[in-house]
């Protein structure tokens, strides 16, 4: 373990008013920043020494602030959730970077994530995907059979629990080139797909819940593989090849 | 006022299914009539809802954050407690109500508890049915462990991320509610306050957070699902959003708040790096399984590793002291969370932490002895029953990898010390609050009409939380409690009709809202709100948190009156309110934290005993044991607001009754 | 839904994309195997008996219009899903790593259109002479008779010797008073009697001299060496994502399929544009 030191930063950060006003990348200089800290803590360093000057804060997402809510985002010098791999924003650390380094921070890019301010964006786009099908048709009466009536291999188990580990953050979209969404819906898919509960309407969900994909207007997949990289959970394409099967299966029948 | 909890008549096993049997009920053709707001979507807002949109009420659900699945629900680790009894370690209904009645420490009501372990195994069979992909063992069948508290293994989990799988199946059940267009979804939407007419919940003032438009949403009754209160403190494994405005504003409007002092101090946290800590990372309790808790045993020793002379791996066996193997041989490293915790502190306050920071408080979490375990086993069971010390080391590495590997990563980035190789340094954070709106065997607040679920009410838990028991809670009431009693109460709405947002009450409330966010913004102060938020929370976590005495508790409560003053005062919040402002989501939360965390104070202050979560330092044993005093506090304290000066409030009691269970002092020895 | 879905949704096209993909892999190779044979010493008559076939037979007819149209519609459906793509986000990023991609993967467009520009020229130089080119040479071969070189036109059965002189191209006018000549050659390639009108021999068109020819031209031929070798390169990392990236699309992904897919697929990128390459080069700097 390297201990922990004080660094200087230079930080260009995207700030937009709001949805329909222009933005543009500013500078700010941040001293003594901790390499201890989280990138985020970094960020509210900035905003109260922002706050401070009576000038207006970054608006960023945040929530949980250990990775699992899919709440934070930010492209970072370049991408998703910044330069380490497999974890998201708030984990990221400063130890990542040096002293007199310049850190690119910038929103989501992506026509079906519209930026609401600064850093924030809409990205509720994942939600009405889901509604269109990332669901089991069961009545929440918990009267339905035992819980362990229909044995569940467990290779079948666990491969749907690594696609259900989706936190839908986002990164996907935002480091494919193409802004394309098919690790997501993928990843959601397939969870279905894998489990004896879910395959009884795998037809209907994936066609629905493509559908929806392409009506919101995210890009195609060509398979750059760049969302499998930048995927704090690690969502593996073989989700996305899942569900390319699921929906040929799904178009002939 | 009369606390009238509701709890049915007839032996405790009968009450839930004779109450149920008599509950009045909505006809479908009825339920289009009536609308219902949700305020929360984490496992109790989330179930509640889609329930209730699914039996063909008109709900609108709120949440502050960009979508409903991010509740943090999200973030439990461990798993979700549940009577199946799969494992064949005679575990029941019974058993798991006597557990957490016992872990509670005797605080919380039997019928709430017997019924939470009731449905117990509705929760699993419902979540399977959503398609949750539970662990599972090589035969297909669920996978369980054991969790703190308990000498059975009935914990279901999703490797470390059991509450993310239950909250995504309560989302996707929402979700499809949504897509019907039987809920509708309020995104970036947080409640600014209840609004009530004639006495009965009849809808909220919401704030879009995104245009700033402040909003007026009637309903015939609102349900309160927004979590617990554990940001008072600032440093918490909460949430930055995590916030008690909703449950404080019912509070302000009437209902009762009860047992605020109840905080669960989680044993397992990663400890406090610096001042710049925005919030605390909690490792899974289920790591106690696998792991063993010591500090050295000699004083040097600690100051040497604190200092950086001495590493962990190089203290002997002998010079270490597992301390809760040590006092509590029965139960050992799974002692529930508020004794772990408490024992920690004990061994750090006496000079034997190990965290090179400021208060030295951190002790050390080791996985070596488990890595031989586990080794030589799957050594065996490969065949190999000669295996050198290197092929045992790294089976058991990788055993710990697939049982544990993402907390050990998670672990590994924040830390940036590798937990295979070395102990983890832990130290107890705030984590849950077993307190929050007083509500009754129906879930209702004392207001009609406004529910309260989850961990927002005060129900199920008495001073102490057990492990695995907060998801069980969430989705129990919200779908398996909720959708009836609610019903009950709704019984008698069906000739209401519409309610009107144009009332006087609306546009009371409303400018109520809209004047306090005026305030603030004009307030032109010259101190961030964190700058508050953090001073609230170093005079709780010191006075109001692991260990409270009378003269910290009165300090707390002056101190907290006079931060009150000075952040009405001083407060600075930039931008304006037509427009997504973070600071002004924060100033107005943290103006009710304050508030809240002065009656948490109180709290602490009358109940003059030990229990739980709550730990007076006067009332111990010898053996720094909490001290119960059952004769003068085996009641709920639910406190009803008396204006702006908190110290006003005044306390009700409700008895608590214990027919079933033969109190007792708790003893994990 | 169904129906529309299989032409219109995103997944869709990719499994088009996907399809006319491998189909033109399988194309290159057939390619590959005719274009080889320009390397074996005076292998003329070979090479123009393949040529002949390529474009007489029934099934690679059939074969290459699926060809043309595989071509086609992969490059109309690149160019939609480029567009479609390039609209998914209107604004780029300030700055951009590219780490987390291959260069070939985020580049397909781009190297398939030099590819779609190659074929075209290609197609200009080669295949619309070999089709439709009235001036396209005939096969002739130099045969010793007597001591003396003679020049003989080259029938399609075999030891059908015509020599030149005694040939008229098509549309020749015969000289006054000069002996005519024996035969004449009508429809491009039919060696026809010049008295009675009777189809005698077919002749083989030469694409072995045009190719040569197109390599070895003194003032060019470097030029279009090196834009060939240019194109295969383009080719080559088309093909380096390309490949695998079609069995993905079908939804061919497992842990125990793909990594032999991606090894075949890489070894496929770099082997086909190599030998392709590899011909223009030596038969440009063979004397």
């Amino acid at each position: 373990m390297s201990a922990a030191k004080n660094i200087n930063i230079n930080l260009k950060i995207w700030r937009q008013k709001n949805a329909s006003s222009k933005g543009s990348m500013e500078t700010y200089k941040l001293d003594n920043v901790s390499t201890a800290s989280s990138f985020l803590e970094m960020l509210d360093q900035l905003n109260e020494q922002l706050i401070n000057e009576k000038k207006e804060p970054v608006a960023f997402d945040h929530d949980c602030r250990e990775g699992i809510c899919g709440m934070c985002s930010l492209y970072i010098n370049g991408r998703a959730h910044g330069p380490d791999t497999g974890i998201t924003t708030c984990q990221l650390h400063m130890r990542m970077f040096n002293d007199g380094d310049t850190i690119y921070i910038e929103p989501w890019r992506s026509k079906a994530f519209p930026v609401i301010k600064d850093l924030v964006v809409d990205r509720t786009a994942f939600d009405r995907i889901q509604q269109a099908g990332g669901f089991v048709s069961v009545n929440t009466s918990g009267n339905t059979i035992d819980a362990n009536s229909i044995p569940v291999p467990k290779d079948d188990a666990d491969k749907a629990f690594e696609a259900a580990a989706c936190i839908g953050c986002g990164a996907c979209v935002a480091t494919c080139k193409n802004g394309s969404a098919m690790l997501f819906v993928g990843a959601k898919v397939s969870q279905y797909a894998l489990l004896p509960q879910g395959k009884v309407e795998a037809t209907n969900r994936v066609l629905n819940m493509v559908r929806q994909m392409d009506e919101e207007g995210f890009g195609n997949c060509t398979n750059t593989g760049a969302c499998e990289i930048e995927c704090p959970k690690g969502i593996s394409l073989e989700n996305i090849a899942r569900m390319n099967r699921e929906f040929l299966k799904a178009s002939v029948k | 006022m009369k606390l009238d909890s509701k709890i049915p008549e007839g032996p405790l096993k009968d009450k839930w299914t004779n109450h149920k049997d008599h509950l009045k009920l909505v006809a479908p053709n009825n339920r289009p009539k009536i609308d219902i707001i949700v305020v929360g979507t984490g496992l109790a807002g989330a179930s509640a809802a889609a329930s209730l949109g699914e039996m063909g009420y008109n709900v609108k659900a709120f949440c502050f954050q960009d979508s409903p699945r991010r509740a943090h629900s999200i973030a439990a680790q461990g798993g979700v407690n549940a009577a199946k009894n799969y494992q064949n370690d005679g575990d029941s209904v019974y058993r798991l109500f006597y557990d957490t009645i016992k872990g509670g420490d005797y605080r919380a009501r039997e019928a709430n508890v017997h019924r939470l372990a009731e449905v117990s195994g509705n929760i699993i069979d419902q979540c399977v049915a959503q398609g949750v992909p539970f662990a599972r063992e090589y035969g297909g069948m669920l996978d369980n462990r054991s969790f703190g508290g308990t000498q059975v293994q009935r914990t279901f989990y999703a490797a470390g991320q059991t509450g993310q799988q239950l909250l995504l199946g309560a989302y996707s059940a929402l979700s499809r509610q949504i897509g019907l267009g039987r809920v509708k979804m309020y995104n970036r939407h947080e409640m600014l306050d209840l609004v009530k007419v004639d006495g009965k919940a009849r809808g909220i003032i919401a704030r879009d957070l995104i245009t700033g438009e402040i909003q007026r949403h009637s309903a015939h009754a609102v349900v309160i699902a927004s979590g617990g209160y554990g940001n008072v403190y600032f440093l918490s494994t909460n949430a930055m959003g995590s916030n008690v405005t909703a449950g404080w504003k019912v509070h302000k409007q009437g209902a009762l708040f009860a047992n605020p002092c109840y905080v669960q101090i989680h044993p397992t946290c990663i400890p406090v790096h610096g001042t710049n800590q925005s919030k605390l990372t909690l490792m899974s309790e289920s790591l106690r399984n696998s792991g063993r808790i010591w500090v050295p045993k000699k004083k040097e020793d600690a100051e040497a590793i604190r200092a950086g002379k001495l590493k962990p791996t190089q203290i002997a066996e002998e010079d270490r002291d597992y301390y809760l193997e040590r006092r509590y041989p029965a139960f050992g490293n799974l002692v529930p969370r508020d004794v772990a915790s408490r024992a920690a502190k004990e061994r750090c306050d006496a000079g034997y932490g190990i965290e090179a920071n400021d208060t030295n408080e951190g002790v050390y979490l080791d996985f070596s002895t488990e890595i031989q375990n586990k080794g030589k086993q799957a050594a065996y069971a490969k065949g190999n029953h000669n295996p050198t010390a290197e092929e045992i080391t790294a089976l058991g590495k990788q055993w710990l990898e697939e049982k544990y590997g993402n907390l050990f990563t998670m672990y590994q980035k924040i830390t940036d010390e590798n937990p295979y190789e070395t102990p983890m340094k832990i130290y107890p954070a705030v984590h849950y609050t077993m307190g929050g709106v007083w509500v009754d065997y129906n879930l209702q607040s004392t207001i009609p009409g406004c529910f309260v679920a989850g961990e927002a009410n005060f129900s199920d838990h008495g001073a102490n939380r057990l492990g695995a028991s907060a998801l069980m809670q969430g989705l129990a009431d919200g779908y398996f409690v909720l959708p009836y009693t609610i019903s009950n109460y709704l019984a008698d709405e069906i000739r209401t009709g519409k309610i009107s947002t144009d009332s006087p009450e609306f546009l009371e409330a409303e400018a109520r809202v809209k004047d306090s966010i005026s305030k603030f913004l004009n307030n032109n102060g010259t101190k961030s709100v964190d700058y508050f938020h953090k001073k609230l929370g170093l005079i709780m976590w010191n006075k109001v948190g692991m260990g409270r005495n009378e003269a910290g508790l009165k300090e707390a409560i002056a101190e907290i009156a006079q931060l009150k003053e000075d952040f009405y005062k001083d407060v600075y919040v930039p931008g304006s309110a037509d427009e997504f402002n973070t600071e002004l989501e924060k100033v107005l939360r943290v103006a009710d934290f304050i508030e809240l965390g002065q009656l948490m104070a109180m709290d602490a202050l009358q109940r003059k005993e030990s229990c739980g979560g709550h730990f007076r330092e006067e009332y111990q044993d010898a053996e720094g044991e909490t001290l119960r005093d059952d004769e003068n506090f085996k009641f709920v304290g639910a406190w009803e607001y008396k204006g702006d000066d908190i110290s006003k409030e005044e306390l009700h009691k409700e008895e608590l009754k214990y027919e079933e269970i033969k109190i007792a002092a708790r003893n994990y020895k | 839904m169904a129906k529309s879905a299989l032409l219109k949704s995103s997944i869709a096209k990719k499994y088009w994309m996907a399809l006319t993909g491998l189909f033109l892999c399988l194309f290159l190779a057939g390619h590959l195997a005719g274009n080889l044979q320009l390397l074996v010493p005076n292998n003329a008559l070979n090479f123009n008996q393949y040529a002949l076939f390529m474009t007489s037979n029934p099934a690679v007819k059939l074969l290459s219009y699926l060809t043309y149209i595989s071509i086609l519609f992969h490059a109309i459906d690149g160019i939609l899903l480029t567009i479609q793509n390039k609209k998914a986000r209107p604004i780029g990023y300030a700055k951009t790593d590219g780490s987390s991609s291959s260069f070939a993967s985020r580049n397909m467009a781009v190297l398939g259109t030099i590819i779609l520009v190659f074929i075209a020229t290609h197609m200009v130089n080669f295949w619309a002479k070999m089709h439709f080119d009235k001036n396209m040479p005939l096969m002739t071969k130099t045969i010793e008779v007597q001591g003396n070189k003679q020049v003989f036109y080259v029938g399609t059965q075999v030891g059908q010797y015509f020599p030149v002189e005694q040939v008229a191209k098509e549309g020749e006018k015969l000289e006054q008073g000069m002996m005519p000549k024996q035969f004449v050659i009508k429809n491009k390639t039919e060696l026809h009697y010049s008295q009675a009108d009777v189809k005698t021999a077919d002749l083989y068109k030469d694409l072995y001299k045009i190719t040569l020819d197109f390599f070895k031209d003194a003032k060019y031929g470097l030029y279009f060496t090196i834009g060939y070798v240019l194109a295969m390169l383009a080719l080559a990392f088309h093909l380096w994502h390309g490949f695998q990236s079609a069995f993905q699309s079908l939804g061919a992904n497992s842990s125990k399929l793909t990594p032999a897919i991606k090894f075949f697929g890489k070894a496929f990128a770099i082997v086909v544009p190599l030998l392709f390459a590899i011909i223009p080069v030596i038969l440009h700097f063979k004397k």
